[in-house]
């Protein structure tokens, strides 16, 4: 799939969306990073999913969190259902390695918007953040 | 046709390693964040998940030790190395990191030990053909765009 143009005028829609980063393998959050940056965003990024609590509960709010599964602390799934419970309307966006379906399924239930294997590809961030701004442009124009 | 004979020896191996079935399409996205920003991105990522899955590999050749297996602990190593390994598109890696889970879901201790020695076999040979590669990529300086492989 090519990508091209699609990026680049992303690119502009995209500088003001603030993105969180959750994961606790150094080299997955710097390809996450640097595949956010390229479209345009300065993602804030974290170990595991208590930091990400913390920070929601400090009052910092996320356009975009791309959640890992698997972490020590506080896992994906239980970071996500206490987001949620706490009133975070974020696109939450799990990323996994291949995991049964009921595992798969029991991240969806916890809150997330989408569920993706990872690493992220461009085409899948692309796709994220095409998701991100029709909801925002829904958001403008109710 | 590509007449800087560095540039050309580089495209050549480039192409071997995804025709031998060392490297997949995640290692072209990789390839594709590179940029006049980040001019050696590609070569980072791959050394940061050498330093980072030597701790995982070495976890593993532990827990292989200690009998009987505990293959619900194998099983977790290895998923998390075979998640790393996809991240810099490691093919013939990830392929040995799944045929090792499979022998942990069926208990298979022999099946462990035969994958796990594949998997070191390639896992250094790729590391060899990566650091070859990175050397020549280095004295010909930056690429322009990524190819993606025929």
């Amino acid at each position: 799939m090519v990508l091209g143009n699609d990026a680049s005028s992303s690119s502009l829609s995209n500088k003001n969306l603030s993105v969180l980063v959750v994961d606790d393998d150094p080299l997955i959050r710097m390809l996450h990073d640097n595949y956010l940056k390229h479209f345009g965003l300065k993602p804030l990024v974290v170990e595991n999913g208590k930091e990400a609590v913390d920070l929601f509960q400090l009052g910092t709010s996320f356009d975009l969190i791309l959640m890992d599964k698997e972490m020590p602390i506080m896992n994906g799934v239980e970071a996500t259902k206490a987001l949620r419970d706490m009133g975070a309307t974020s696109m939450i966006v799990g990323v996994t390695s291949r995991g049964s379906p009921s595992e798969m399924q029991a991240f969806m239930e916890a809150g997330l918007d989408f569920c993706f294997e990872k690493p992220l590809t461009f085409d899948m961030i692309d796709f994220i953040l095409k998701e991100l701004n029709v909801n925002d442009d829904d958001d403008t124009n109710n | 046709m590509e007449r800087n004979p560095l540039r050309r020896q580089l495209q050549i191996m480039r192409k071997s390693l995804f025709d031998q079935g060392y490297l997949d399409e995640q290692f072209v996205q990789l390839e594709e964040l590179q940029d006049d920003s980040n001019p050696n991105f590609v070569e980072e990522v791959v050394t940061l998940y050498y330093r980072d899955s030597a701790r995982l590999i070495l976890n593993i050749e532990q827990a292989l030790e200690r009998k009987p297996y505990n293959f619900h602990k194998l099983d977790a190593y290895m998923h998390q190395f075979k998640g790393s390994s996809s991240s810099i598109g490691a093919k013939k890696v990830k392929a040995e990191s799944t045929l090792f889970r499979e022998y942990c879901k069926s208990g298979n201790g022999e099946g462990c030990m035969r994958c796990f020695q594949q998997l070191k076999k390639e896992y250094a040979t790729l590391r060899k053909k990566l650091e070859a590669y990175f050397q020549v990529a280095r004295q010909a300086g930056p690429m322009e765009t990524a190819c993606r492989p025929k």
